[in-house]
């Protein structure tokens, strides 16, 4: 009997001890994946001269969530920081026509 | 239609297309008036504030407010950027390794050159400030160059600029396309909105001169380099031009670029230029 019990709790435990790992495996994939488009979309706001202070400190706090092993929160950042680095991207080509609107006449 | 004549139109379209992608790239120099500009430019300020005369606007935030202008008066009795002057002082007249001296870079041996920097150099076709020339005149004698955000380079500026106060800026743009060019990117640079903050010089310098930005009262954009460097007590040292550009940068939460970078230089270069005609009062200090 309480092998009847033990067994089907270890096997639960392992499958949830499984699942999670595989959870975490994926967070992490998804960690990398968010962390690698933030990075690609910050480096474009460096060919515009536009990069934000706030997207670098995103990113560094993103990899340090990854470097504790909390890839939810390092994920969360890493698409934080994308989001950032967009909006920097799109004030930077906005701005090539829009600086003009500021100008003294 | 023969095969030929076909080719023929199909090349001239082709050229058509590409003339028409390239054409908005092309800098159009004849759009570019600088002496208009400046006169906007003035016209805005001195009527933003008709009680200013044209020279108290190089005394910053000072003019602004009359309590500042009171403290700044007493300030000056004992100013706080004289140890850099007198640093700045015997650093220029102290010859290099090889013998020679910064007198040696400089028209008039450097004294009283101030107003006259930024210039446009034709042979490079750039903008070159007095903190790069500086730093070229030591690099060509075998010196190290100084950081353009620390002291050495603030305390020579600092020299520089108290032989030149009072000296009304004289900035001079040659007919050449590249330093219209020059002088239009340092316009757009002026005007463009950056930083997380979406702020362009002209949110602070143009929009809300006077106002305050939390204890900060916000110099006006006329005149603004000619009190350059500057000692300021938030800093509790001097800046440089080049400290003011990156700190500027980064207050908005935009990245700085490298100190004398073409924008930096741009921008200096329209800046001074709008001031032209008021006077050097450099070195400055701010609160």
């Amino acid at each position: 009997m309480r092998n009847r019990t033990v067994i089907p709790a270890l096997a639960l435990l392992l499958l949830i001890c499984g699942a999670s790992a595989a959870a975490a495996a994926g967070s992490e994939e998804e960690y990398k994946t968010a962390y690698a488009a933030a990075e690609a979309a910050n480096k474009q706001a460096a060919t515009l001269r536009n990069q934000w202070t706030t997207t670098a400190s995103t990113l560094a706090a993103a990899k340090k969530f990854a470097d504790g092993g909390d890839f939810e929160k390092a994920t969360a950042s890493a698409r934080e920081a994308e989001a950032l680095a967009k909006a920097s991207i799109f004030q930077a080509t906005s701005e090539k026509e829009r600086w003009r609107d500021l100008e003294i006449r | 239609m023969k095969l030929r004549t076909k080719v023929q139109l199909s090349l001239a379209a082709f050229g058509l297309v590409l003339l028409a992608f390239a054409a908005p790239s092309v800098f159009a120099a004849d759009k570019v008036d600088p002496v208009a500009d400046a006169k906007a430019f003035k016209k805005f300020f001195y009527e933003k504030f008709p009680k200013l005369k044209p020279e108290d606007f190089v005394n910053g935030p000072y003019s602004m407010n009359e309590d500042l202008y009171k403290q700044w008066q007493e300030k000056e009795q004992f100013p706080p950027y004289e140890f850099a002057l007198e640093a700045g002082k015997e650093m220029f007249s102290k010859p290099f390794k090889n013998g020679k001296t910064y007198g040696d870079c400089f028209a008039n041996k450097g004294i009283g050159v101030r107003q006259d920097y930024p210039t446009f150099d034709e042979k490079e076709g750039k903008v070159i400030t007095l903190e790069l020339a500086l730093n070229r005149c030591r690099e060509a004698n075998g010196e190290p160059p100084f950081s353009y955000l620390r002291d050495e380079m603030a305390s020579l500026t600092a020299y520089m600029a108290f032989t030149s106060r009072g000296k009304p800026f004289d900035i001079k743009i040659p007919n050449d396309p590249r330093a219209l060019e020059a002088y239009e990117k340092g316009k757009e640079y002026f005007y463009t909105r950056r930083g997380q903050l979406n702020f362009s010089c002209a949110t602070c310098h143009v929009q809300s001169p006077g106002e305050r930005v939390r204890t900060e009262v916000l110099a006006p954009a006329l005149g603004i380099l000619n009190a350059m460097p500057i000692y300021r007590s938030e800093w509790s040292g001097m800046g440089t031009t080049s400290r003011r550009f990156t700190t500027c940068n980064s207050q908005i939460r935009g990245v700085p670029l490298t100190p004398q970078d073409d924008e930096y230089r741009n921008v200096e270069y329209y800046l001074s230029y709008v001031s032209n005609g008021l006077p050097i009062s450099g070195p400055g200090a701010r609160p």
